[in-house]
């Protein structure tokens, strides 16, 4: 076990923790990112370049950002007064470690684990093109039309409400 | 221990860890956070099988992490979007709050 | 087939008819009441000359024609498997036809001026109309059924006429008692008729030789043998007479016969003297073939059975029986009544030791007679007041006189005075076969004295109603009337003196009628010219007056004639000459020999031994029901009733326990558990992940041990 990918891994799950644990939510977003790298660092150590950097661009380039711009739009900038644990949180916490060792425990002792390491194998752009277009090509263009509608739908909802009933609230409330 | 199981091992305690956070934190986005953070455990466990596991050159789970990671993508705008919504809605972002279906 | 045989059935179903009219009558319509009856006997009795006009004049051997018809069929369909309906014509019922269509016309004549003023006159003469039709079916009936159909409804009558003042409860127990007494005795024709009918397969008297009294039918029922080694047609026989011995008021039930004086005088006449009494000697006559097979022959032709044995014994007790009580008695109906006990008992004697045309003689001279006696009662009790005791009556010779004329006759008749009234010759027909009877002398002997006995209670009788003085004034100068008759409450003695008085002609007319027949029927029997016999037997009668047909009879003539005689003499010397002053003086005999009077008086006491014995009897049989049925069956109805309660209680009770509860349990415990899974949408997203992340475990867990198993 190379220790740069155990530093890796300590690093990744740091991130994780603080994201979820932190009381200032611009903070947790901040953690998440490094989250993130940690978890394209790993792709690179396992030779999937690809995938590691599309990890930087999507998630650390786009997703994390677009967090932060939710929490500008929902004012959750501030500290919060109260406690930012939700009721019921040690059923959540109690869930969560039987999901881990139930998983840890599946891990360690199935038998569909194989033994041997095979060769590293040669994932470059080229070939991750060539595959896109002729064995996953029905797959791209789904996804080319999901995500156009999940952009659509993202819009609509988030859309500002109708200009009358805008009005007519205004005129309610004045 | 194998590499692989060192990968699954951490790809478990990451998912752990986002789901704990999604199961206890009140602010809904923190909720989303746990989320990504789950699908991105997935995805590891999906390059750590890819890599390790027989025919990597196949490019199978590989492809598989690539359109997974455009699908978080978009749910992740499609939820913050109805984050914003519900924000705007019922002016509290506190998911004890939020749990009727009357609008 | 003749025409009036054709027609016989009119003679019955004329009266019927009228009684039906008058019973759908509500408002009361008295002349179309008296008229209806009155006019259907009168076409009865032109009918019935009719007939015995046809039954006249046959030379061999009797007219008899018969007329069937089919009235239902069982067992197989050949017609002689039906039961069949039907009347006779023979001298038999052409005689019995004529004598209780006339007299019962004259009683119903009578009636319309007794009966003037009761306020049920209708219902009255429904029902004598409606006896009159029975009874005119019991005489032409050639079917046993269809006699004892017509025996009932004559029966029935009896007793609608003797409580026919019902709200008085003496009446009402009368006819109560009339009823059941003469049920026992039709219990017997009853089983006789049934045996009957078993023994020779038919019940038609007469049937062109296959009959139950011609010869085939008669020769087998004399050969079986029943028990005590008797003949079938003995056993048959004694049940029959059993039924008449009900009717005709023969010891022992003849109780019911003086109580039946509480119904009114021309119901006493008609019914209780003339006709139903007569059916049981009738119903002998008419099975006289049945009585009488199979015996040894006597003199002049009778023959000697167990039947006529045992009938001759009943009617000389009888006769002796009844005259003895009417010795002591003071009312004059009852006097009258045991007279007719007595008379009926001579009936079933002359009957048994003489034959048909003996008894018959007697049964249609004494109808006349007889009915004459009580019509002229009921005329003095009329003119008095509805006084019925003698000892308060007397010298009513001067008062009616008419009344008493004929009163006379028929005493004379009764008594059996010699030579001019018919009563002589009927009685001595009977003294006459009884003397010559081959099994004892005793019947004849009883007869004499008990014709002794008859002559004296009449003179008696008429000693102390129609002569001395009249006694009625001082008992109703100290209080009212002791009525009896009710019927002539509304007039009674206000308006005008105490003193009797004379009946209206439309009640002394037909008593004069009467008397006349009285005096001249016996002209038909009398040993110089029998023609009654002849004409009964189917002989020609030849007119003999030769005394040398006399002297053979001419003893016993004269013995009879000194014993009547001697009575009529006897009772003047008591009664006739030394007259009682007061009503409530001893009578003579009372005074002489306190003891036998006491017990004649009270009629030897038979009502109260019947009373200690079989009525207690009844009455504790029916307690004994009436306790089974409270207790035994009225206990099982109970029974049932409370395990049916008990099984719908215990039904309610699972009902609403079990199945209610049970169902309220279980709808409870759903709604409870409704209201705990609802807890479950809380509306939580982070309650659902968790139970998502559980739910992962639980299949984590079960692919792998799945996989590993």
């Amino acid at each position: 076990m190379p220790p740069f990918f155990i530093i890796t891994g300590i690093v990744t799950l740091l991130g994780a923790a603080f994201a979820m644990s932190l009381r200032n939510l611009v903070h947790c977003a901040l953690a998440m990112a490094v989250a993130f790298s940690g978890i394209a660092a790993l792709y690179l150590q396992l030779d999937a370049q690809f995938v590691g950097f599309a990890e930087i661009l999507v998630y650390v380039g786009a997703i994390a950002i677009l967090i932060v711009f939710a929490i500008l739009l929902t004012r959750s900038g501030e500290a919060p007064e109260k406690s930012v644990l939700t009721s019921g949180w040690m059923a959540g916490i109690a869930v969560s470690a039987m999901v881990f060792t139930m998983l840890g425990w599946a891990v360690l002792n199935s038998s569909a684990i194989p033994k041997e390491t095979p060769p590293a194998p040669v994932a470059t752009v080229k070939n991750v093109g060539d595959a896109l277009m002729t064995k996953f090509v029905l797959p791209l263009e789904i996804i080319g039309l999901v995500l156009t509608a999940a952009m659509i739908g993202a819009v609509i909802i988030a859309l500002k409400e109708d200009s009358q009933k805008s009005k007519s609230e205004d005129g309610g409330q004045q | 221990m194998t590499p692989l199981q060192a990968c699954l091992l951490i790809s478990a305690l990451l998912f752990a860890i986002g789901f704990a956070g999604a199961v206890t934190r009140r602010h809904a986005i923190l909720v989303l956070i746990g989320i990504e953070l789950m699908l991105n455990a997935a995805n590891l466990n999906l390059i750590a099988f890819w890599r390790f596991g027989p025919h990597p050159e196949a490019l199978t789970g590989f492809i598989f992490v690539l359109f997974s990671m455009a699908m978080a993508g978009a749910e992740a705008a499609v939820g913050l979007a109805l984050i914003i919504a519900i924000y705007r809605h019922k002016k509290t972002s506190n998911l004890d709050e939020v749990k009727e279906l009357k609008g | 087939m003749s025409l009036i045989v054709k027609y016989l059935w009119l003679i019955p179903v004329l009266p019927l008819f009228a009684a039906g009219i008058i019973a759908v009558n509500k408002q009361p319509k008295r002349k179309l009441a008296a008229s209806l009856a009155i006019g259907s006997m009168a076409i009865g009795f032109l009918l019935s000359l009719w007939a015995f006009a046809a039954t006249l004049g046959h030379g061999e051997g009797a007219f008899r024609e018969v007329f069937s018809f089919n009235w239902i069929q069982f067992g197989g369909p050949e017609p002689d498997k039906w039961m069949q309906l039907g009347w006779v014509l023979d001298p038999l019922t052409a005689i019995m036809l004529v004598m209780v269509t006339f007299v019962g016309m004259l009683i119903f004549i009578f009636s319309v001026g007794y009966m003037a003023h009761d306020e049920n006159f209708m219902r009255f003469f429904c029902f004598l109309a409606l006896f009159a039709s029975g009874m005119l079916g019991v005489v032409i009936a050639n079917n046993l059924f269809l006699f004892f159909v017509s025996w009932e409804i004559v029966g029935l009558t009896s007793y609608l006429l003797i409580g026919f003042w019902y709200h008085k409860p003496s009446a009402a127990a009368a006819a109560k008692k009339a009823f059941i007494t003469t049920r026992i005795g039709d219990l017997g024709l009853l089983l006789g008729m049934v045996w009957l009918y078993a023994e020779t397969g038919t019940l038609n008297f007469y049937d062109g030789g296959k009959g139950c009294l011609e010869s085939g039918a008669l020769a087998t029922m004399l050969t079986h043998a029943t028990i005590g080694g008797m003949a079938v047609s003995t056993m048959i026989g004694l049940l029959i007479f059993l039924g008449a011995v009900g009717k005709s008021g023969q010891v022992p039930l003849h109780v019911w016969l003086p109580d039946a004086m509480e119904g009114p005088t021309p119901v006493s006449a008609l019914i209780h003297a003339a006709t139903m009494v007569a059916a049981g000697v009738f119903l002998v006559a008419r099975v006289y073939p049945l009585m009488s097979v199979g015996g040894i022959i006597g003199a002049h032709g009778v023959p000697v059975t167990t039947s006529l044995t045992v009938i001759t014994w009943v009617g000389a007790i009888t006769a002796i029986f009844a005259a003895s009580i009417a010795v002591a008695q003071n009312d004059i109906k009852r006097i009258l009544a045991y007279s007719t006990v007595s008379q009926l008992g001579y009936m079933m004697m002359g009957l048994g030791v003489g034959g048909v045309a003996v008894g018959m003689f007697h049964l249609i001279t004494h109808a006349f007679f007889k009915a004459l006696l009580f019509l002229g009662s009921g005329s003095v009790i009329h003119g008095c007041h509805e006084e019925q005791d003698v000892r308060k009556m007397g010298g009513l010779k001067k008062y009616m006189p008419v009344t008493f004329a004929v009163y006379a006759v028929g005493m004379l008749a009764l008594a059996g005075f010699p030579l001019f009234f018919s009563g002589f010759w009927s009685k001595d027909e009977i003294l006459h076969h009884a003397s010559l009877w081959s099994v004892s002398k005793i019947p004849f002997y009883l007869g004499c004295t008990g014709a002794l006995f008859t002559a004296f209670y009449m003179t008696r009788q008429m000693g102390l109603v129609f002569f001395g003085s009249y006694r009625g004034h001082e008992e109703k100068s100290s209080h009212g009337h002791s009525a009896h008759d009710h019927s002539h409450s509304a007039h009674s003695a206000e308006s005008h003196s105490h003193d009797p008085h004379e009946s209206p002609a439309v009640m002394t007319v037909p008593l004069m009628i009467l008397a006349g027949f009285a005096i001249l029927l016996g002209v038909i029997g009398t040993p110089a010219w029998p023609w009654f016999d002849a004409y009964l037997n189917g002989e020609l009668a030849e007119l003999h007056i030769k005394f040398s047909n006399l002297t053979e009879s001419a003893g016993l003539m004269g013995a009879s004639a000194l014993i009547v005689l001697g009575g009529i003499g006897f009772g003047w010397v008591l009664y006739g000459k030394r007259q009682r002053k007061t009503a409530t003086e001893k009578d003579v005999l009372e005074a002489a020999q306190p003891a036998i009077y006491k017990l004649l008086e009270n009629k030897y006491f038979i009502d109260e031994l019947y009373e200690a014995t079989v009525i207690r009897f009844n009455a504790f049989a029916a307690w004994l029901c009436d306790f089974a049925d409270k207790w035994i069956f009225g206990g099982a109805v109970l029974l049932v009733k409370y395990l049916t309660v008990g099984a719908s209680w215990l039904y309610r009770l699972t009902d609403e326990n079990v199945v209610n509860g049970g169902f309220d349990v279980g709808c409870g415990s759903i709604r409870g558990s409704g209201g705990i899974l609802s807890r479950l949408h809380s509306g939580r997203v982070q309650t659902y992940l968790r139970i998502i992340g559980v739910a992962l475990v639980a299949l984590i867990i079960f692919l792998i041990w799945g996989r590993k198993a």
